[in-house]
């Protein structure tokens, strides 16, 4: 499909197959060029890595338990569910592994001004912590229909001390942020760290944020072997941008055993600007250049790139991570979505069988593992990849599922 | 190859295409040719513009909302070539577009319009190959943009890669007027010369003729952006090409 597209001069670093890449305007080469040195150089470094696990284990909680939610697990009659818990990390999701490696990082490089875009809020929240803990200043950028939906984070971010900056560009959402933070990037390059907080944009941020969400995987297969015996059949993750999916699904990408399945938003419908579903056969994406990667980009015929939709903002853009493009174009991980409704159905089903409340992204994935688990053997293992906690979307839920004014309590 | 700047400093006008509509912007272009623009930039609108500021995004939204397609650029670009077969016509494009309708189509369907040269915005010389292939075998001239923060390495292959011009980003940032010509841009220029004898053009901030004049003590032509689409925003579809004809006139006072 994509084959001879977009060829670069020569076979460059950060390519995954034809994705990925380079495609940025200039004046930020020589800032990707000097990250990419600085990154290596603290990827080879003990120093680095020492100071990172153990923030990872004390301030963090790493390692996140493997849970085995065996009242979910019974209301499916199929497989059993293990629940990968990084809703328990500090400030409530996965995004703080990537906001506090790029923090120390940016730290090393002599960098005292941090932006970041966010969607959902978590890492905004993320980074204002990192930078709050670290001593740097803080400027988040967050789409104006974000900020609405996701008000507690906007509260959460301020307080942390980071300048919330409102985008009411576009559909002022996560792909809003990110052109913002981008522009800010370019007039502030010379002082300036971007913490890009998925596994998106150009070189070498996609290996980058892998790399630093990999220890979710490498964790969660020691887990499984040393706890439950054997490796699962399947990993379910939510796909935004894609970062906690890749995290998740990295380092069982060598177990040809294990199904690996995205989850993509399905949103309200199927046709273009009524969901996020990058990978949908049909009315889905095309490969092309958004934000500084080759991936699949949601899109018109004429190559503008289209407007999305989704209950969860984590999940709600129009690109997805260039490595997550490569797997799907292999075969290695499926991809399937899940609309706005499965998704709530499915944060009430974990709420009320396990006691967990999911945020509406992980939602997305537990509505897929409780699909998945039916269909499957008592005897066999699924892992759904639970990205985050719900309260940060208590005000969404308390508006679509009326905790409000049910009098009666809501039924499964 | 009609990119030439026979006056010093040469002109170079962006337009954002189907801001307000198609047919204005034909007349704007041809305004600006008659009152002393060397080469015409025409901007396909994008919906995510991200190196611009709040201007050309602004028109670049407007153009978007028209539906005014890539296809429709092209068009126009013939219409231009047809109407002034010597001026410099430049296609000025964020890839996505130009990936969408292929990159050997675009480049055959560019050069049987009549355009001279192609910028992409996000296009960097090592991501180029395909690209570079094909604007050679359509005899197009690529035009890579160059910036305060490339050290000399990159210079050197933006200068190699480039044809007709070469397109110096006078400061770190986006898109949009300044009150003066950045002192980044002198020694940017002066570093460039020593890679490439290809005419260097100034642009991002350029909005008069004192930027003008100061542009021409050091490089070939300026490059006027955003002050030409403002003017449009402010004037509305009926005297914008009259205005911009008189603006671009006086920018050699």
């Amino acid at each position: 499909m994509a084959s001879a597209v977009l060829n670069p001069v020569e076979t460059a670093a950060g390519r995954f197959g034809v994705y990925g890449g380079r495609y940025v305007p200039e004046t930020l080469m020589a800032a990707l060029e000097e990250l990419e040195v600085a990154y290596a150089e603290a990827q080879a470094d003990p120093a680095f890595h020492t100071e990172l696990d153990g923030l990872l284990h004390h301030y963090c909680g790493r390692p996140t338990p493997l849970y085995f939610a065996k009242r979910l697990s019974e209301i499916t009659g199929g497989a059993k569910i293990y629940l990968k818990r990084e809703d328990l990390l500090h400030t409530g999701a996965h995004k703080i592994n990537n906001a506090l490696g790029q923090g120390l990082l940016a730290r090393r490089m002599g960098k005292q001004r941090i932006i970041a875009e966010t969607g959902a809020g978590q890492h905004g929240v993320a980074t204002a912590t990192v930078c709050a803990l670290l001593g740097l200043d803080c400027v988040i950028y967050m789409g104006e229909e974000d900020m609405r939906r996701q008000e507690l984070n906007v509260y959460r971010m301020r307080l942390l001390g980071a300048d919330v900056r409102g985008v009411a560009s576009g559909s002022a959402t996560l792909k809003d942020a990110i052109n913002e933070a981008m522009r800010d990037w370019v007039t502030n390059v010379r002082t300036t760290y971007y913490i890009l907080g998925s596994a998106l944009g150009a070189h070498p941020y996609p290996t980058m944020v892998r790399n630093f969400h990999r220890v979710i995987s490498i964790e969660a297969r020691r887990q499984f072997l040393e706890e439950v015996g054997t490796l699962p059949q399947a990993v379910v993750a939510c796909v935004g941008g894609g970062s906690n999916a890749i995290g998740a699904f990295y380092e069982f990408i060598p177990d040809a055993n294990v199904q690996l399945i995205g989850v993509e938003a399905g949103g309200r419908g199927t046709a273009l600007g009524e969901h996020a579903a990058r990978f949908q056969k049909v009315g889905g994406g095309l490969p092309g250049v958004l934000q500084g990667t080759y991936s699949y980009v949601l899109q018109n015929d004429y190559g503008q790139v289209a407007t999305t939709h989704s209950v969860s903002a984590g999940l709600d853009y129009a690109s997805v991570g260039p490595e997550h493009a490569m797997l799907h174009d292999s075969g290695r991980a499926q991809y399937v979505s899940c609309s706005d409704d499965e998704a709530l159905k499915a944060t009430v089903t974990l709420s009320r069988t396990e006691g967990i409340v999911p945020a509406l992204e992980s939602a997305h994935a537990v509505a897929e593992g409780i699909r998945m688990a039916a269909t499957m053997a008592k005897d066999q293992i699924l892992m759904i990849n639970l990205s985050g906690r719900g309260d940060k979307d208590m005000g969404i839920m308390a508006r679509e599922l009326n905790l409000a004014g049910a009098k009666e309590k809501i039924a499964l | 190859m009609p990119i030439a700047f026979p006056h010093k400093p040469g002109i170079i006008a962006y337009l954002t295409a189907g801001d307000p509509d198609l047919a204005t912007t034909r007349e704007i272009a041809l305004a600006a040719i008659d009152n002393g623009a060397d080469v015409i930039e025409l901007g396909v609108p994008f919906s995510d513009p991200l190196a611009d500021g709040p201007v050309i995004q602004r028109a670049s939204e407007r153009a978007v909302a028209r539906g005014t397609r890539l296809s429709d650029v092209l068009d126009l670009t013939a219409d231009l070539r047809r109407a002034r077969p010597t001026c410099g016509l430049v296609l000025f494009s964020y890839l996505n577009p130009i990936v969408r309708m292929g990159m050997e189509a675009f480049c055959a369907k560019a050069a049987e319009a009549g355009a001279d040269g192609v910028l992409l915005t996000d296009m960097i010389v090592e991501e180029a190959g395909e690209y570079l292939a094909a604007m050679s075998a359509n005899n197009l001239a690529p035009i890579f943009l160059a910036a305060p923060t490339s050290p000399d390495k990159r210079l050197k292959a933006i200068g190699e890669n480039s044809k007709g011009f070469v397109y110096a980003i006078s400061r770190v940032g986006i898109t949009g007027t300044r009150d003066t010509v950045a002192s980044d841009a002198p020694d940017l220029v002066a570093r460039l010369r020593k890679f490439t004898d290809l005419p260097i053009a100034v642009g991002f901030g350029i909005s008069n003729a004192t930027h003008v004049k100061a542009v021409g003590e050091f490089a070939d032509a300026a490059v006027i952006g955003s002050a030409i689409v403002a003017l449009i925003e402010k004037t509305g579809p009926e005297d914008a090409a009259k205005a911009v004809g008189h603006f671009i006139a006086s920018l050699r006072r």
